[in-house]
């Protein structure tokens, strides 16, 4: 972490800040390798209904959060940063909840007044 | 004069943790992002407003493809490609999605080797990268066009719901976009690398910046996939 690096300047801890093994990479790069090639495997196999979404969304979490900690070098900035960029995009689950609410209303609206056209 | 004695007092004292840690940076008379290097926080916050812009995309799809009362297409075959005579199902997408994480392997490295003033191997991987984004973006070219001879417009298709080509053109236009400007951006700063402009200045911040926004396109592929193609 940062934190013991806390007096030093902020040019300084730019070029220090950084040095993690090229192994460390290499074996994240694979592990992205594999979890593509998983969720690749729930499409081929032909997973359906909520096994295969819950696969899905797993392989993405878990691909999503190892570019960002590892590739992006959130796991190692200070907490007002990672707070600052990690928090405000939870409020799209909100959006998210209010369509899925309103295009459960158009398609029963479309269903029922349309004849079931588009 | 204030400035100095904030500083003499930080030294002095050891630093908070955890919550204390954000509230002092938040609630003093200082920068938030007083450690970060001024570029790497603009480019976390413009990645931010980015999120924004490409959730709006992806929700609007889950909106159009809830709502839609004809079937939706099924990814799974409308992009299968003949190879070998056999149908595989999806697998130029499964390419392109090796050929990003890929990229995003190669500007890792390039960053830390960036750090580690490693001039040639960083311009050296830093070119490799950009040639995975332009092969990403040659191989969404040729995909488009398929489609497109196969009668996807944005306004109707083949196969059922019109609004799925107008969920595609949008949401992989728009990507394909962002890979385009990446790929600019990275030669630019490997040109820079290879001139040896960082050593002269000691800052090589401009490679991890750069990095940033190569590893964010990789990240909206990762939803892009899971949602669009694979759901």
């Amino acid at each position: 972490m940062n934190h013991d690096t806390l007096a030093t300047p902020p040019q300084v801890e730019a070029h220090q800040g950084q040095q993690h093994p090229i192994g460390l990479y290499l074996k994240i790069w694979g592990y992205l390798f594999v979890l593509s090639a998983l969720s690749y495997m729930v499409d081929y196999f032909h997973f359906v209904g909520i096994m295969r979404w819950t696969l899905i969304v797993i392989f993405m979490l878990l691909k999503a959060g190892l570019i960002v900690t590892i590739f992006m070098h959130m796991a190692w900035e200070r907490l007002s940063l990672l707070y600052a960029i990690l928090v405000p995009p939870l409020v799209l689950l909100v959006l998210v909840g209010i369509m899925s609410i309103e295009s459960e209303y158009v398609f029963w609206t479309r269903a029922i007044f349309f004849g079931g056209g588009a | 004069m204030s400035q100095l004695v904030m500083t003499e007092k930080e030294e002095n004292s050891t630093p908070p943790q955890g919550v204390s840690e954000i509230a002092s940076d938040w609630a003093a008379d200082q920068e938030v992002f007083r450690h970060t290097h001024w570029g790497k926080a603009m480019m976390w916050i413009f990645l931010l407003s980015d999120t924004f812009i490409f959730s709006c995309f992806l929700v609007s799809y889950m909106t159009m493809r809830a709502s839609a009362t004809l079937p939706w297409p099924n990814a799974s075959e409308v992009f299968a490609l003949t190879l070998f005579g056999q149908s595989i199902p999806l697998i130029l997408i499964a390419i392109m999605t090796f050929v990003l994480i890929s990229s995003s392997g190669t500007m890792a490295m390039a960053v830390n080797f960036g750090y580690r003033r490693d001039r040639r191997t960083t311009a050296a991987l830093m070119f490799a990268t950009a040639l995975f984004g332009a092969t990403f973006v040659s191989m969404q070219a040729f995909e488009w066009t398929k489609l497109i001879h196969e009668g996807v417009r944005p306004w109707g298709n083949p196969w059922g719901a019109p609004q799925f080509g107008a969920s595609f053109f949008m949401i992989t236009g728009f990507h394909g976009l962002h890979v385009s400007c990446g790929v600019i951006l990275l030669l630019i700063i490997a040109t820079k690398v290879l001139r040896g402009d960082y050593d002269r200045s000691g800052d090589y911040s401009s490679v991890e910046i750069a990095g940033l926004y190569w590893h964010f396109v990789d990240l909206v592929w990762v939803f892009i996939f899971a949602f669009f193609y694979l759901w």
